[in-house]
């Protein structure tokens, strides 16, 4: 239960984290990967460096954001396919870095993390208590931006990037902006799972998975809107649960499967289910777009 | 001469690599759709080569235009029934879509043919050319001449027939070519499965000299990107231009850094062109 509640509270600062960029700014970014895999390395070798646990974790997430700072710089001039593309090879090409980096990194063997003080009771409802406040956190900050000036712009560039340059909204930097504070949650969850499961490698962290299902979970409840993503990604652990309880050996392609009959059949996620009472409440939670 | 040895191995890729890259680039310019499930059915065609080969004996040559021709049908199939309600909606619901077929496919391999390498052995061996003390190794011209010969025919294809220009027109302005009696959308499907022909074919080529297996399909589909970016958007002389480009960096970067930096190499320079120049070699404007 805890090792759920733990998983549910990461996915869905994922899914906010992504919303931030994918859906207020509508920027298709498929970086996730790449952010939670550098959070998870930056966190885990600072603290196999003997780096105290809070200050790796925050550092981590402050890391992955200055690397998303430089890197918005590089790539969010680009637009539509060119922009997913580059956003989806910052992960490969990070993996490999990893994967090469052996005498800092264990390479391709992977990197064991420090246990975390006290029993697995303990450590567990350590790591739920540290997900379920960078939830929090990122949900916030989300609802912060969209009350916010940063939050105007960002709709603007949605709507029409090159109008919002006339009227005179810095694109650029509200995009960074965008880019770096999704990121410094990104790479925060990525350092705390690194603690949490003890053992990174590559291929795990960097995992383009990482990247597609927060785009999923927030597809599912609605892009673009504030509650969206987290009962989106609430949704989608139960989904995946459910699959990989029924079939291990076929899990990723029933996954594929259900990729494409979302957005065949809800392409406005489970809003587009109409309901009475309770489940009426909860579409018209996740039909809430900021103003 | 190691030099000279270096450059024509990346010329002996060079003609497959467009190969790959040619029905991915089609699929882009002309649907506005990355499709992410263009390394997966290389990897199919590779599939079918091996099988045919293991079975029947046939030749990975021969059977190149059936491989391309079964994954037509499958990708024609795909086009008017899954990908077609979302034609012309934003990037993001394309893209997502095509990756769920992908995870799907992948994964329907992985589950049949397991994730070991198979690797045509060609019986007997057809050796190496020696020009000099210049080796080359025979079913690497072999199938880098019959990539390109595939890639001109999709280029004569589109330049000469009746379809091919139905779908440069489509390509153009949807909505006059359909006011000027064009059934646009099975000519969308039609290019959709030209696109998947040309991946199965190629992937039938590659079977001949690399081992083959579902998890190499991601890698197959980066190249695909990078030779896309390299050569420009939507311009079949660029796909070759940047096949062999693409080619003669990796024979490089392999001797500089070792060949398992190779892919590494490709994604890197994706990058720097992406950021650089994004419109790629001979490359046109309005494909964004």
């Amino acid at each position: 239960m805890l090792r759920l509640a733990s998983t549910a509270a990461m996915y869905a600062t994922l899914a906010v984290a992504w919303n931030i960029v994918g859906g207020f700014c509508g920027y298709p970014s498929f970086a996730t990967a790449a952010f939670f895999g550098l959070g998870a390395y930056v966190g885990g070798v600072s603290l196999s460096h003997g780096v105290p646990l809070y200050v790796a974790w925050i550092g981590a997430g402050l890391a992955t954001a200055t690397f998303a700072a430089a890197l918005g710089l590089a790539i969010l001039h680009l637009r539509g396919h060119y922009f997913a593309i580059g956003s989806l090879v910052i992960a490969d090409v990070l993996r490999e870095i990893t994967t090469t980096w052996t005498s800092l990194t264990g390479g391709g063997m992977g990197l064991n993390v420090p246990l975390l003080a006290g029993g697995p009771e303990v450590q567990a409802r350590l790591v739920l208590t540290a997900m379920l406040a960078v939830a929090i956190a990122a949900w916030l900050t989300s609802l912060w931006i969209a009350r916010a000036r940063l939050g105007v712009a960002l709709r603007c560039i949605e709507q029409n990037e090159d109008a919002a340059q006339v009227i005179g909204v810095d694109t650029s930097a509200a995009k960074i902006a965008a880019f770096t504070i999704s990121s410094l949650f990104v790479g925060t969850v990525g350092a705390i799972y690194a603690s949490w499961v003890n053992y990174i490698d590559p291929t795990d962290v960097y995992d383009v998975s990482l990247s597609v299902k927060p785009i999923i979970m927030a597809m599912l409840g609605g892009v673009g809107t504030l509650g969206g993503p987290v009962i989106g990604a609430i949704a989608f652990l139960g989904l995946e649960e459910l699959i990989w309880r029924n079939s291990l050996e076929f899990h990723a392609g029933i996954l594929g499967l259900l990729v494409v009959a979302l957005v065949l059949f809800l392409p406005g996620g489970l809003r587009d289910l109409q309901g009475r009472g309770a489940w009426h409440w909860l579409t018209a939670v996740i039909r809430r777009r900021p103003r | 001469m190691l030099w000279i040895q270096v450059l024509v191995n990346g010329l002996a890729l060079g003609g497959l690599y467009a190969c790959i890259a040619a029905g991915f680039s089609l699929v882009w310019g002309v649907l506005n759709i990355i499709n992410i499930l263009h390394g997966s059915l290389i990897v199919l065609g590779g599939y079918l080569a091996f099988f045919a080969h293991q079975q029947f004996g046939v030749s990975p040559f021969v059977l190149a235009p059936f491989a391309g021709a079964a994954t037509f049908l499958i990708g024609f199939a795909l086009q008017r029934f899954v990908v077609n309600p979302v034609m012309g909606r934003p990037v993001l619901i394309t893209l997502v879509l095509t990756f769920g077929l992908n995870l799907f496919l992948d994964n329907a391999m992985l589950a049949t043919f397991k994730a070991d390498y198979r690797k045509i052995n060609l019986q007997p061996p057809l050796g190496v050319a020696e020009f000099g003390n210049i080796i080359v190794p025979i079913d690497r011209i072999y199938a880098t001449a019959e990539g390109l010969a595939l890639v001109g025919a999709l280029w004569l294809l589109l330049r000469f027939t009746q379809l091919g220009r139905a779908i440069v027109a489509v390509r153009m302005d949807r909505d006059a070519a359909a006011l000027m009696g064009i059934n646009v959308s099975w000519t969308y499907a039609i290019a959709f499965g030209l696109g998947t022909f040309m991946a199965g074919a190629s992937g039938a080529l590659l079977a001949a000299i690399f081992p083959i297996s579902p998890v190499s399909s991601s890698g197959y589909l980066g190249k695909a990107f990078v030779i896309c970016v390299l050569g420009g958007l939507g311009s079949i002389p660029g796909v070759v231009l940047g096949g062999f480009v693409l080619g003669v960096i990796e024979s490089f970067g392999a001797l500089a850094l070792g060949p398992e930096n190779a892919l590494t190499i490709s994604f890197v320079l994706l990058l720097i062109l992406l950021v650089v120049k994004p419109t790629g070699l001979l490359g046109r404007k309005g494909f964004a």
